[in-house]
């Protein structure tokens, strides 16, 4: 499968509310897309013009290089930030629906539904009646209803949100596999530490537009460096004098310091040996959920 | 266009099963059913129409048939009957096999019954005693009783009617009411259905997942056409119900083929109407995202259904031939109810049923159109209710 998901200058407005601003990125087969972002950035309107519940004013989406239409629409699992089933239906019976209505045959339909709601462990609640299912479970049956008609693309609008932490760990597990068989997945959360362990790539969205795009690694490396320094016997403000460094921190003897890309570390150490000693002195990596409060700090300030 | 078509059939089977499944749907059609096959016994013993049966014994028997003549004339429906002697005679009387007992020779005769006699028969006796007396004369004063009679008979004042009033049978009257209640009931039921169903797609979200695989006209169209299938099917097990108890028991005595073309208007009708107003029902409800809010858009709508029934079940019994009726009941939304209660009570000009079916035929496009309009544009944006005017503008 060599599936691939181009969203490609997407603009969109309500009235005279700017929601999307030549929103612009890709997720390539076998790959997980994180989509993270303040509330009201974008996120979920990007995802309903990928579903084509809205439509966009400027811009397009394509699969495999073609616009995307509705035929290769129903191949795509969906999970609406709105969470929605009806209410007075069967678990079972829904889910059929809900394959059939993607494109799938009763007899595979029917079998695709068994196996999901045996793995995410809502088999016993086969023929209940959705309204009458904890919270958890009908979150477990929303994300069958994503998975019944075996998607060919997974976009998820917070998946994770108001699952318990054994969910979190199947559907963490089920988005992998997804990936593996080569499914491009795109979801959006809030959950930073869970967005930065489990995907490849992730997009930042501030005001509608993508602000900053790739993998961990290519995230950071534009990102300033951290420096962790623990020497007891230096006078506060002893890193004052080099030049570009910022005092991030001071915890007792412990400092944090920030250094501009092209500075050479060693020659933090080197004066921070002149104080005396040197406990310890490390480069510390930006995680996800600094580099998101940069960037928001960023629109802040900007 | 056969894809196109599959999840229109998906999402209407899938109406067809919820509403079927219901237990209100099968107590409804019970109901309804019941309703409509007591509605003929009931009123046969209401009017009390049956013929009245009256006995005569072997001594005066020979009166059986002028009494059944002068009956006939005075309007009383009578049946005779010959009984063994005066005892048994009284017997039955007292069992109410017999209405009436005539007792004694031809001659000075006696009716003998259990409460009281009923004014009908009293008329056909005193009839027939005044018949008997003028005979008596006639022959006295040396004349031919029967050539009396048949010039009297003859005797006849002529009526010009300048504009002869319809004459409606009292049956066709009492079809027409059943008629009117069952499409009018029929029409707000599964109009509301269909309302409701809409705004639950809304309230509970999910139409957003089926939008994301089926579009909007698709999902409309399979609701109405699954829900109407499921009404259909129960007017037709109820008026075709009725119509067959009707006729076995007698209670029904005009001819059959009036009264299975009753039942065939009263579907066709059905089906007219229910699309017309489903389309705009839905069209409508899809402005709310709760439940609550569904009366405040689809009253005024039912309000389009209510007034002509009203004014077509009391006005028509007591003048079938009402001008503002018969103009009403040619445009679409007030046909639906007054159309089928006129072609119960009769004489309806082709003319009028072609132009009624035609206008509501024309109509439905134009309101597939508009209705499919104004949901698309209405149906994914929950919260506040979305004015009609924005569903109308935005595409």
């Amino acid at each position: 499968m060599t599936s691939r998901l181009e969203v490609d200058a997407v603009s969109k407005r309500y009235g005279d509310v700017v929601a999307l601003r030549e929103m612009t990125f890709d997720v390539h087969a076998g790959e997980l897309f994180g989509f993270v972002g303040s509330n009201g950035a974008g996120k979920t309107t990007t995802m309903r013009i990928v579903l084509g519940v809205l439509a966009a004013d400027r811009g397009e989406v394509r699969w495999d290089g073609r616009p995307i239409d509705l035929e290769s629409r129903r191949r795509i699992g969906y999970m609406p930030e709105e969470r929605g089933l009806y209410p007075k239906m069967r678990v079972g019976e829904q889910l059929v629906y809900l394959a059939r209505l993607h494109g799938q045959p009763p007899t595979v339909a029917k079998r695709s539904v068994r196996a999901w709601i045996e793995r995410l462990g809502v088999a016993a609640h086969r023929d209940d009646e959705v309204q009458k299912l904890s919270l958890g479970n009908q979150q477990r049956v929303q994300l069958a209803a994503a998975l019944v008609h075996d998607p060919a693309l997974l976009v998820l609008d917070e998946p994770f949100s108001g699952l318990d932490p054994v969910a979190v760990e199947i559907m963490s597990e089920v988005l992998r596999e997804k990936c593996a068989q080569g499914v491009p997945v795109l979801f959006s959360s809030h959950q930073l530490d869970l967005v930065q362990r489990l995907c490849d790539r992730v997009g930042i969205v501030r005001g509608g537009a993508m602000v900053a795009c790739g993998s961990g690694d290519e995230l950071r490396s534009g990102a300033s460096t951290q420096l962790v320094v623990d020497a007891p016997d230096a006078s506060p403000g002893w890193a004052r004098g080099l030049p570009g460094v910022t005092v991030c921190a001071q915890d007792g003897t412990r400092t944090v310091l920030e250094l501009p890309p092209d500075l050479d570390d060693q020659l933090v150490l080197k004066m921070a040996l002149s104080t005396g000693r040197v406990r310890e002195f490390a480069r510390r990596l930006p995680s996800l959920a600094d580099l998101f409060r940069s960037v928001v700090s960023e629109e802040t300030a900007g | 266009m056969s894809s196109a078509w599959q999840p229109v059939a998906l999402v209407a089977r899938r109406e067809i099963t919820t509403r079927i499944r219901a237990k209100g749907f099968r107590i409804g059609t019970l109901v309804l059913l019941a309703l409509v096959v007591a509605f003929p016994v009931v009123l046969r013993i209401a009017t009390g129409s049956s013929a009245h049966s009256v006995g005569f014994t072997s001594q005066n028997a020979s009166l059986a048939r002028a009494f059944a003549a002068v009956a006939t004339v005075s309007g009383a429906n009578v049946q005779t009957a010959t009984v063994a002697d005066q005892a048994s005679g009284e017997q039955q009387v007292r069992a109410g096999t017999l209405d009436a007992l005539v007792v004694g020779s031809s001659g000075s005769v006696q009716v003998v019954v259990d409460h009281s006699l009923d004014e009908g028969l009293r008329a056909a006796f005193t009839a027939l005693t005044r018949q008997q007396a003028l005979d008596a004369q006639v022959r006295h004063l040396g004349g031919d009783p029967a050539q009396v009679s048949a010039a009297v008979a003859s005797a006849q004042v002529e009526v010009a009617t300048l504009e002869p009033a319809p004459e409606i049978n009292g049956q066709r009257i009492a079809l027409g009411i059943v008629t009117g209640v069952l499409i009018y009931l029929s029409l707000q039921t599964w109009g509301q259905f269909v309302a409701q169903g809409v705004v639950e797609e809304k309230s509970s979200r999910v139409v957003e997942l089926l939008l994301s695989t089926i579009r909007p006209w698709q999902l409309m169209a399979g609701k109405v056409l699954g829900i109407g299938q499921v009404g259909l099917v129960q007017i037709a097990i109820v008026a075709g119900g009725g119509a067959i108890a009707g006729l076995v028991t007698g209670a029904l005595t005009i001819p059959a083929s009036a009264v299975a073309g009753t039942v065939v208007w009263l579907v066709v009708w059905y089906l007219l109407g229910f699309f017309s107003y489903a389309l705009v029902l839905a069209a409508a409800s899809s402005l709310v995202s709760r439940q609550e809010e569904i009366a405040g858009v689809v009253g005024p709508i039912l309000m389009l259904l209510v007034v002509p029934y009203v004014l077509g079940i009391s006005i028509l019994p007591s003048k079938p031939d009402s001008r503002l009726i018969e103009v009403l009941s040619l445009i679409p939304l007030f046909s639906p109810t007054l159309m089928p209660i006129r072609l119960a009570f009769g004489d309806v000009p082709v003319w009028q049923i072609g132009l009624a079916v035609a206008l509501v035929v024309l109509m439905i496009p134009a309101l597939v159109w508009l209705s499919g309009r104004i949901y698309r544009n209405a149906v994914l944006r929950t919260g506040a209710r979305v004015r009609l005017r924005e569903a109308l503008r935005s595409s």
